[in-house]
């Protein structure tokens, strides 16, 4: 038998992985995954992101991807979009770069000014 | 905890099931696999998303996209464009979705964008095998609730307060039935789910038990509290063999989790519930005869009073309820009386579902406030008539209501305004006729139908059923004389007086309501010796329009009883005589050269 407290838990734990069904105001993180993206490395990358969600009960952000935006050059591309806030966009991620990314970006709001399009351009 | 990036959920109604989509299930797992990104993706199968015409339908999260009309052999190319790739594949998206460049929200497409799901809230969103996803939606947090923090007779209150009718067909307020049976005097009582939905066209019960089993089994449970009850049985027809697995499973895992059984969540309450399957007969929807049929006897209904929250089952106290009525129960008892008492018109509080059918685009499921007027629901959400016939009428409360013409398209719709325009809410099938349709036909198809499923206990529905139904076969026969109209008339007048239980009390319905706004058809049919739609087939002749006909002799070869006859340069010559009027001649005419008339 379960008790209240165990549905509780079971409420909160399934919530999390199928929370992604809901609209949601939440972060959305978005990978590049046409052709180009993928043999840069995008797939190591996604996996990353998908990661540190996992890992940190990340229930209100959304991992998406997205087609070729036109700068196959600076592939594997990731993008945050905080809400109320302008997009970021991250070119020539690593599975360690996404990390650090998820977790001063995504989770802390600082964003990672090294790794973004502005300072790849200079 | 396990996390998946996108979730793809495939429609496992009846409908779509029917359409193959565990074919789509397969071929979805399998490429996914073949593609090696089955820990990043899941694939789920989940209750009615409404649009049935456009079935087999399948759901991708995040970005909701709303695929429709898939093939197995689809799969392979949404895999990879969509799953691995991120781009979503236009060309096999709802077109009503697709607005140029942009793709809209799901929420945003005429169909969905004037619907309110209360009773199917679930269905689509979650997987109906799985108790946890339902949990997660906040499921059993209304009996947890009422079962720590209000007292039976709250319970009952709150369901009185929120105004809530029966949606079963008869509109009685649930919270008074709810009252009767928990002050009913008696040491054992049940609670009963009418799940034998028997209307031909509505299908909402089906859809509720298939897609969120679960939430009828809390509501019962709550009913149970309210009442004094701890038992509960689950009357459903045999031909929903997918609904029935589905509350099969949802019960057993119910069970395991404690909700079901002795000492449910260690308050100390106890109640369990079984299935109960019925053998398709229509008059056991109606309540005496269903727990007859539960007991063990033949499907008969008894006369009322005692009523069954007196006296029902094994003569105990019995509470019964509709599938789709449970199934507000939940969110009643989360949101409270007054979120439900605001939606609606005055005396009908909260929503509908309609099954719509018929001569209509959007075949399927809707749920709406109660008070939207038919013409929305008909031109807006249900996409309006295809081939751009015209709105005729269109029929709700199936074999026990009547038929709405134009003029009254713009009456909000709920329980007392339908019955003033001589039809009534019934369960919600909602089928939509065009100028194809003839009413004496369509008022002997549902005399037929009540004829057929009369338990013939009680003389008025056997022998008036019957001899309506024939009065009505003489007249779509061209037999007819003015004097048959009064004769229905009386007829009818007298069954509804004087049947035994709901369904010869309304059985006469379709052909008072038809003769009410459509008497000028019954004329036509009886001094014109014409149907003006072109369905009753003893009234029509087909004839070859000379002018159009080029003798190419493709209709006489089509005919298959040789009675078409002609030559080169002259217009062919159909014997009316010879005719069996099938229509091979017309349809196959390349010239449209033959008419019905």
């Amino acid at each position: 038998m379960k008790s209240i407290q165990e549905l509780e838990e079971i409420r909160k734990r399934t919530l999390d992985t199928i929370n992604v069904r809901k609209d949601r105001s939440g972060t959305r993180v978005v990978v590049g995954m046409a052709t180009c993206g993928i043999a840069a490395g995008a797939r190591p990358v996604l996996l990353a992101v998908i990661d540190e969600v996992k890992n940190n009960n990340l229930a209100d952000v959304v991992v998406a991807q997205t087609g070729c935006i036109g700068m196959c050059r600076l592939e594997p591309i990731l993008e945050v979009y905080k809400p109320g806030e302008e997009k970021v966009t991250y070119v020539k991620v690593t599975a360690s770069k996404a990390k650090r990314i998820m977790n001063e970006h995504v989770i802390l709001g600082k964003v990672v000014e090294e790794y973004t399009i502005g300072a790849s351009e200079q | 905890m396990e996390m998946y990036r996108s979730h793809v959920m495939i429609c496992r109604g009846t409908g779509c099931t029917s359409s193959n989509s565990e074919q789509i299930v397969k071929n979805f797992e399998e490429e996914i696999k073949k593609h090696g990104i089955e820990n990043e993706i899941t694939v789920e199968r989940t209750g009615c998303f409404g649009l049935c015409a456009l079935g087999p339908i399948v759901i991708i999260y995040p970005e909701a996209s709303f695929y429709s009309l898939v093939k197995p052999e689809d799969v392979e190319e949404i895999v990879k464009e969509h799953l691995v790739k991120g781009r979503v594949v236009k060309r096999l998206l709802y077109a009503e979705s697709v607005d140029g460049d942009t793709i809209k929200s799901i929420n945003d497409v005429e169909f969905y964008k004037k619907q309110y799901r209360i009773a199917l809230k679930n269905c689509g969103v979650i997987n109906p095998e799985d108790i946890d996803e339902y949990i997660a939606f906040d499921g059993y947090k209304a009996l947890e609730k009422v079962l720590t923090s209000m007292k039976p007779e709250e319970v009952v209150d709150t369901i009185k307060r929120s105004g809530l009718r029966g949606r079963g067909g008869g509109g009685f307020s649930t919270g008074m039935k709810w009252d009767f049976t928990a002050k009913a005097a008696g040491d054992k009582k049940y609670v009963l789910c009418n799940a034998d939905e028997g209307d031909p066209g509505a299908f909402m019960d089906r859809s509720v038990l298939e897609g969120d089993p679960h939430s009828v089994i809390e509501a019962m449970a709550i009913a149970g509290y309210a009442v004094g009850s701890n038992q509960g049985y689950i009357y459903c027809r045999a031909e929903y063999p997918i609904a029935v697995k589905r509350m099969t499973i949802a019960i057993m895992q119910a069970r395991e989790y404690g909700l079901l059984g002795k000492n449910i969540l260690g308050t100390g309450y106890e109640f369990d519930l079984e299935i109960r399957l019925g053998a398709g007969a229509f008059v056991c929807g109606e309540e005496t005869a269903l727990i007859a049929s539960i007991e063990g006897e033949r499907g008969m209904p008894r006369p009322r009073p005692p009523f069954p929250a007196i006296k029902g089952l094994f003569g105990k106290p019995t509470l019964l309820n509709n599938v789709e009525t449970y199934a507000n129960i939940c969110q009643i008892i989360l949101n409270g009386a007054e979120w439900f008492a605001s939606m609606g018109t005055e005396k009908s509080k909260g929503t509908k579902v309609f099954a719509l059918g018929g001569k209509i685009n959007n075949t399927g499921l809707v749920e709406i406030p109660m008070g939207t007027t038919m013409r929305e629901i008909v031109f807006e959400i249900g996409g309006g008539i295809p081939e751009g016939k015209k709105f005729k009428a269109a029929q709700t409360g199936g074999p026990s209501g009547g038929c709405i013409p134009a003029e009254h398209l713009d009456v909000p719709i709920d329980y007392d305004n339908l019955i003033a325009l001589g039809s009534m809410m019934g369960s919600g099938g909602l089928i939509v006729m065009d100028e194809d349709n003839c009413m004496v036909d369509i008022a002997r198809f549902f005399l037929d139908f009540t004829d057929d499923e009369s338990c013939g206990k009680c003389t008025p529905c056997r022998e008036g059923t019957k001899r309506m139904l024939e009065i009505l076969e003489k007249i779509a026969e061209g037999k007819g004389e003015m004097s048959d109209i009064d004769k229905l008339e009386n007829l009818a007048k007298n069954i509804k007086a004087s049947a035994l239980c709901g369904l010869g009390q309304t059985a006469p319905n379709p052909v008072l309501s038809t003769l009410k706004y459509f008497k000028d058809e019954y004329v036509a049919h009886i001094k014109d010796k014409k149907c003006p739609a072109g369905v009753c087939t003893a009234l029509l002749n087909y004839i070859v329009i000379d002018e159009k006909c080029k003798s190419c002799g493709i209709c006489a070869k089509q005919c298959p009883v040789n009675a078409i006859s002609g030559q080169k340069g002259v217009p062919y010559l159909i014997d009316t005589e010879k005719c069996i009027k099938c229509g091979a001649c017309l349809s196959k005419c390349p010239f449209k050269a033959i008419y019905k008339g």
